[in-house]
Formats: structure tokens, C-alpha cells, sequence
């Protein structure tokens, strides 16, 4: 497959990894956080660990929104199929992400309540056309490469008058992410962030240029594919050893400065700021994730988003709900443990039985960890 | 859920709609979060949405810099 294949090439890899040891002095440890779930995929699939030096760790970030989101909010998703009767659409990785009371989107499913799989958010309103007399309900969670499709959605609902369609909004910001990390009483210390893909070539890799300013940490945007990766580890030890703090990007090929205006635009128009977003291993981080626009301030078609909003539309408040007691999944978000750490990781917390978040998506570390690494590290 | 990788656009539609080929398989996109996309174009294809168009002038550069590393220690 056309530039996708050319930067899995195994040799390539072998030879950035003698870079980076060369470079890499004995002396010092480099902890480097990959922020999103997506880089801990190819980290885990393509043993890249196995490539660093000792000294040169890769630390788990919090970037994978299915891991981030807390039980709470998969239980108003439950709430609104089984009470409401609405039909819930959610992307697939939602499915079986536990929540109270043993049940999953698809353990409801299973007990008679409607949840649909949809792979994009034009499904999820096909739906909503074709059940005229049913509430449909997108769940829609991510952070800013799903927020987009999500507000291009919202904008033909309310184009077309789609009555009978809403929004349970969980889209979450990379950058309020990475403060709140950065900002953990007694965190662990990073030296510098491998930046996302995908979200950045929505955002552009302006929004980072605040944690070398205003932290001194490094940020290398890299693409997804191993070489990417490797390439950015690279950059990484190389801005550490000069004792620089700059926002580098390998990811030339699809993020600018600027990022995708277009999809912005659209974003803005549709969402606003929520004050406050609790996390799943953050807590409640301010100004951290969207909420349908209530006030219609500066933009041009001035009109509010509110009527689609499902928690307005319902009655669905939030409500917290500790992780169960066993689970690690918050502290692997914050960095401080690794999938290995946790006492029920591939024994009762399985990709078939999770106990937690992160065993669900294949971004999360401990499926990442469960399906590519964990014979590697018992070796 | 954020696997996507660069597809290549092989039919511009109406309505912002595409179709694009990766590895064989044809699917069909919108365009409502790009613009100027044409035939031929390679777009990272996001949730059945292009969320960016891929810059095939720097795809190879960055192919070039890899070579370089890779070449440097040896
Ligand atoms: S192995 Fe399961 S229970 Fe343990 S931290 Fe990971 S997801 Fe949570």
C-alpha cells in the first residue's frame, strides 16, 4: 500500500534505532510520553520498545478516548437506550467498554435495548431518517479528529429539522490533556511528548507550542507507521541532549502549523467549551472537553446547538462512578504504571472478559500489551 | 477508532461524497471537511470522513530523512 508500507521498512527501522542509540548518552534517562493510544499501537504491534536503548523509555499517555472515558458516561449511553427506548448508535469500540452493574453497551444490547454500531456519524443519521418515530442517539466520543464528523452531522440535523435526532457529547482536547498531565501533583516526569497524528492534522501543531514556552518540554508530531515513530524518538534524544524545548514535526506529510481550518471552522460553529469533563485516571480537568453550542457568539449563522444536545433533551445527568478497585487503568493514563503492573492483566482482565478501559480499544495499553507484548516482556 | 491511514481517492462525487481505494477495498467517504480534493489525491481518511489531504512532495521527503538516519550510523 502506497505510503504506508514504505514507512514499515524493518531496515530503515533497524537503522534509525542505531541513531537513536548512538545518540542517546549512557548516562541519562529520556522518559518520552506517546500521548496517543494510536502510537502505542504501533509501539506494541511493531515491538518497537525492543528497537530503544534502555535508558530511552516510552511512557503511555492518556490519548486513547475510549480508555479516558469514565464509567459514568457509558452508563448515560445505557440509560438512554434501556429507560428512554432511544436507539443509541456508537462507534464499535464503545461496545463493550464495562459500566455498572456488569453491563456493556452490548450486554444492554443483548437484554433488548437498541444500540446500533455505525461507522461514521452519516450511519448514525441514516438512522435517525429511516426511524422517524424513534429517538436515535449518537454517542459520540473522541478527541479532535472524531469531533469534526461529529459537527458536520449535528449541522445537517439541524439543516434537515431532524427531530429525532441528538448527540451525547464526550469529545474531549488533546492540549487540556496534556496540561492536566503535566500537572499531576507528584507525576512522573517526562521529557518530552511524541505528538499525534491524526488530531494534529485537525489542530495543527500550534496548540503544543504552549509546553515548550511555558513547560520546556519537547514535541515531535509523528505519524502513525513505525518508522514515524522511530524517527520522532530520534528527534526527541536530539532536542534533550541540546537542552531544547522546541515543537518539532516529522509528520510533514499531512500537519501544518495552521492545521485544517475548514474542519475548525466547523467545530466551532457547532461546540463550545464545557467548564469541566471528569476523566477516567484525570479526574475533572476545566475547559476540557465540548458541550453543543448554547451561546451563539460570533458565529455567523448565530444559532445555538442546544436542542440536539441528548443530555438536555433527557434526563440523563451524570453521575461519577469509581473504577473497579482492581483496575490500574487511571494510573496507566497518568503514566505511572504499565499494563504489567496491574494484578488481573491478562488473567481475569482480558480483550474477551475487560475488567477495564484500557483492555477494550486496540489503543488501549493494556490490549496493546496484551495482543503484542506480553510474551516479549516475560521473556 | 483512530487507525486511519492515507487512502487513495478514486471517484469524486455530489454532495461532498468520495470513494476511495485502500488496499483493494473501495469505501465511500465525505469530503465535507476538505477542500480541492480530486482523483488521484491520497486524503487520511478519519471515522468515513477525509480529514486531511496527504502532501506527497513532503511524504517523500520524509522517506529521504529516514534513508539519511538510517545511513548516518553506519
Ligand atoms: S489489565 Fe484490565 S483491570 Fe488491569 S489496568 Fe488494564 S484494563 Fe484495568
Amino acid at each position: 500500500m502506497k505510503y504506508i508500507d514504505e514507512y514499515r521498512d524493518g531496515d530503515l527501522a533497524k537503522g534509525i534505532a542505531a541513531a537513536i542509540a548512538a545518540a542517546a548518552k549512557p548516562g541519562r534517562e529520556y522518559r518520552l510520553m506517546e500521548f496517543c493510544g494510536g502510537h502505542t499501537h504501533a509501539i506494541s504491534r511493531y515491538g518497537l520498545a525492543d528497537l530503544l536503548p534502555p535508558n530511552v523509555r516510552m511512557i503511555h499517555g492518556p490519548g486513547c478516548p475510549v480508555c479516558v472515558l469514565p464509567i459514568g458516561r457509558i452508563d448515560q449511553a445505557i440509560r438512554l437506550a434501556r429507560e428512554h427506548g432511544a436507539i443509541l448508535c456508537t462507534y464499535g469500540d464503545c461496545l463493550r467498554v464495562p459500566a455498572s452493574d456488569h453491563l456493556s453497551l452490548l450486554k444492554a444490547k443483548a437484554l433488548g435495548a437498541k444500540v446500533r454500531m455505525v461507522y461514521s456519524t452519516a450511519d448514525a443519521l441514516k438512522i435517525a431518517r429511516e426511524h422517524p418515530d424513534k429517538q436515535v442517539v449518537f454517542l459520540a466520543i473522541g478527541f479532535e479528529t472524531t469531533t469534526p464528523p461529529t459537527a458536520v452531522a449535528l449541522k445537517l440535523a439541524k439543516a434537515e429539522g431532524l427531530k429525532n435526532f441528538s448527540v451525547l457529547c464526550n469529545h474531549v482536547l488533546t492540549p487540556a490533556a496534556m496540561h492536566a498531565i503535566l500537572a499531576v501533583p507528584g507525576g512522573i516526569p517526562i521529557d518530552g511528548f511524541v505528538g499525534p497524528a491524526h488530531v494534529s492534522t485537525v489542530i495543527g501543531s500550534r496548540p503544543y507550542e504552549v509546553f515548550a514556552s511555558d513547560y520546556g518540554k519537547p514535541v515531535v508530531i509523528a505519524g502513525f507507521e513505525p518508522l514515524d515513530v522511530m524517527q520522532a524518538i530520534l528527534m526527541l534524544v536530539r532536542q534533550v541532549n541540546d537542552g531544547r524545548a522546541e515543537i518539532e514535526n516529522e509528520f510533514t506529510r499531512a500537519v501544518t502549523r495552521e492545521g485544517n481550518l475548514k474542519a475548525q471552522a466547523v467545530v466551532d460553529e457547532v461546540f463550545e467549551l464545557r467548564e469541566s469533563f471528569e476523566w477516567r485516571g484525570l479526574g475533572t480537568v476545566p475547559n476540557s472537553a465540548l458541550r453543543l453550542r448554547r451561546t451563539p457568539t460570533g458565529i455567523p449563522s448565530g444559532h445555538t446547538m442546544a436542542d440536539f444536545d441528548a443530555e438536555a433533551r433527557f434526563d440523563v445527568e451524570y453521575k461519577a462512578v469509581p473504577d473497579n478497585k482492581a483496575c490500574e487503568c487511571g494510573a496507566i493514563l497518568r503514566g505511572e504504571k504499565r499494563p504489567q503492573d496491574c494484578a488481573i492483566f491478562g488473567t481475569i482482565c482480558t480483550p474477551d472478559n475487560p475488567v477495564g478501559s484500557c483492555m477494550v480499544s486496540s489503543e488501549g495499553a493494556c490490549a496493546a500489551h496484551y495482543t503484542y507484548g506480553r510474551f516479549r516482556s516475560a521473556e | 477508532m483512530c487507525l486511519a491511514m492515507p487512502a487513495l481517492v478514486v471517484e469524486v462525487g455530489s454532495a461532498d461524497m468520495a470513494v476511495v481505494e485502500l488496499d483493494g477495498v473501495r469505501k465511500e467517504i465525505s469530503l465535507a471537511l476538505v477542500d480541492g480534493v480530486k482523483v488521484g489525491d491520497y486524503v487520511i481518511v478519519h471515522v468515513g470522513y477525509a480529514l486531511q489531504k496527504l502532501d506527497t512532495d513532503e511524504a517523500l521527503k520524509t522517506l529521504e530523512l529516514f534513508a539519511e538516519m538510517a545511513q548516518a550510523t553506519q
